[in-house]
């Protein structure tokens, strides 16, 4: 349980800076999600809330209590990390025990604590095994229950899914906010993927070259992103961008349409284009469109439009549903 | 698709193998027969293999001749001692460079290869003035010193590349599970280097046991080891082939014990992280 708050962090490796001051609140029990493109400096910034690399400037504090100069061991927050990390040489009981054996917990107790959290992981029957002798998603479950059984004042999870196959990720993402419901701990989702971002989080960080370029809820940073950076990275497919006249009859220097405000059909009112690529995933059919003196745009449909390569389209945007972003990309709302 | 192996295959490949290892055991081999036999048959042309008076007067002589306990109790003394300080240092110093390199620790890691690459006859001379010097010459200390101080470099290059291989994340998972720097390197760190740090310790035995160059160099009696026992069979007054032998197989012998039960180990250290 904790309030999380960072005050202008920075961090730079010799002369090169990664975060540029990041301010953020993280309200107690909420789940944040960081996201952002390779390189963004997600992961640096949860491994400075963690403890595991020092801050250049700033200051992280978590319920008023500033953790700069606090080792990680100290911090009493617990992380999944990417690879697992999972101690070879221990079974799953030493495994999800060790923090408690570390803050010196009595064996009866601790026992009964790594139970409870092998028997809400389904891990029970693997208690006695090494972390070699499990698949990947029994291996991620004990990372998850290493986290869990210390009752830590936050959860950090650097990309704890990446290693997963697809399936498995799906499941593992509900079992971890479920999870997080149930514990009401804070937690911190560090991802490059942003359905897990847009599907797990309370709130979302968009970081981009070491800025923060927006926080808020999934559906605010769908609904109204603050700049072009955030349009174009939360949705899928992505936003398309029209720039020159078309942008400037309204009044904007770029203007976005999501592919699903994008109305496709035969004939009719709206852009005149060429179908290039029809994508027919039968729930949905995505057209990506050749429309001249605009450029290539992708429309997204509900069901099947009987269209294919060739085919002349009308694409008819929801004039409600528009962006518009103005010279430095940076949203124009009324 | 696996290649497919023939009974016949399976064949000529343990005939070749046992071949190749056979012919890589004669000499030993020879040289434990040469030891049972009179000296006067082990110079026999042509030489004979198994059909001779098998003797132990070798033995005998070479045990009344130079007191072979001494000599071994001085191998292990230096070939233990200088592990065992050469691991003192090498465990910290592969430690830190391991996991808090700096800019200069890559420098330092081929600095500390460069010394092995001059041959030691190069510093043959300082080395035994400087010895001579300080009353260092035929002593224990001595050769515990030069013979760690020759293997320090190697100590430290394989027990830098073990801890290398370890992966930091579950060093950082230690400290997230409030481990301190000391819990940390005794809970995790420790057992995962456990057999890495055990085959550099046997390889290093092994090397300073059978270190002969500055062995012969630098002792004479009282420190010398095996190595100068066995020497002192090739003397200028004349070869003693069979007693030469008979010192062979009592210097080498502890060692090829102590290499056999190790087999496994030294194998899995020497190809350690070569596969993962």
């Amino acid at each position: 349980m904790a309030r999380i708050t960072l005050e202008g962090v920075a961090k730079s490796f010799g002369a090169h800076a990664v975060i540029h001051g990041a301010d953020l609140e993280i309200a107690d029990g909420s789940f944040v999600v960081f996201v952002g493109p390779s390189g963004c400096g997600k992961t640096t910034l949860l491994r400075l809330i963690a403890g595991l690399e020092d801050v250049t400037a700033g200051r992280i504090l978590i319920d008023g209590a500033n953790l700069v100069g606090v080792p990680a061991a100290k911090r009493g927050l617990s992380m999944v990390f990417q690879s697992y990390a999972l101690y070879p040489h221990m079974s799953v009981r030493g495994n999800i025990g060790f923090g408690l054996k570390m803050a010196g917990t009595p064996r009866a107790e601790a026992s009964r604590k790594v139970e409870a959290a092998a028997a809400t992981l389904n891990l029970t029957a693997y208690l006695d095994r090494k972390p070699r002798e499990l698949s990947g998603g029994q291996r991620q479950r004990v990372a998850i229950g290493r986290a869990i059984v210390r009752e830590p004042k936050a959860f950090l999870f650097d990309e704890p899914l990446s290693n997963l196959d697809a399936a498995l990720r799906v499941q593992m993402r509900l079992e971890i906010t479920t999870l997080q419901r149930q514990l009401k701990t804070t937690a911190i989702y560090v991802t490059h993927d942003q359905v897990e971002a847009m599907t797990m989080a309370d709130r979302i960080v968009v970081l981009n070259a070491g800025r923060i370029e927006q926080f808020g809820s999934p559906l605010e940073l769908y609904d109204r992103p603050a700049n072009l950076f955030v349009a174009g990275f939360i949705g899928s497919p992505r936003m398309n961008f029209v720039g020159q006249e078309t942008a400037h009859s309204y009044g904007a220097a770029t203007i976005g349409i999501r592919p699903e405000h994008l109305k496709a059909a035969r004939d009719g009112e709206g852009w005149q284009g060429r179908v290039s690529v029809a994508e027919h995933l039968g729930s949905d059919t995505f057209l990506h469109v050749d429309v001249p003196g605009i450029g290539n745009l992708t429309a997204r449909s509900i069901g099947e439009l009987g269209l294919t390569t060739g085919d002349p389209v009308c694409l008819l945007p929801d004039p409600a549903r528009i962006h518009r972003f103005d010279r430095d990309g940076k949203s124009m709302r009324s | 698709m696996g290649r497919r192996i023939t009974p016949v295959r399976l064949l000529i490949n343990t005939v070749a193998a046992w071949i190749v290892g056979l012919m890589i055991f004669f000499p030993i081999l020879w040289m434990v027969l040469a030891s049972f036999k009179t000296e006067l048959e082990a110079f026999a042309t042509p030489p004979s293999f198994l059909f001779f008076d098998w003797t132990l007067e070798n033995y005998a002589t070479v045990q009344g001749r130079s007191d072979y306990l001494h000599h071994a109790l001085n191998s292990v003394i230096v070939a233990g001692g200088s592990t065992l300080i050469a691991m003192l240092i090498a465990v910290p110093a592969a430690w830190s460079m391991a996991f808090a390199p700096s800019k200069r620790t890559k420098d330092i890691l081929l600095w500390m290869l460069s010394t092995k690459m001059m041959p030691p006859v190069g510093v043959l001379m300082p080395i035994y003035l400087l010895y001579r010097t300080f009353g260092m010459l035929d002593t224990l200390s001595g050769l515990i010193l030069v013979l760690c101080l020759g293997n320090l470099p190697i100590v430290v290059w394989m027990l830098f590349t073990y801890f290398k291989e370890i992966p930091k994340d579950i060093l950082e998972a230690a400290r997230m599970d409030g481990a301190t720097i000391g819990r940390e390197l005794i809970y995790v760190l420790t057992p995962m280097a456990v057999p890495g740090i055990a085959s550099t310790l046997l390889l290093n035995v092994i090397l300073a046991w059978n270190e002969a160059f500055w062995t012969l160099n630098l002792s004479t009696s009282a420190a010398a080891p095996l190595t100068v026992f066995i020497a002192s069979y090739s003397s200028p007054e004349g070869l003693f082939w069979a007693k030469l032998s008979a010192a062979s197989t009592m210097a080498i012998a502890p060692i090829l014990v102590l290499g056999w039960f190790s087999q496994r180990q030294l194998v899995r250290g020497l190809t350690f992280g070569a596969v993962k």
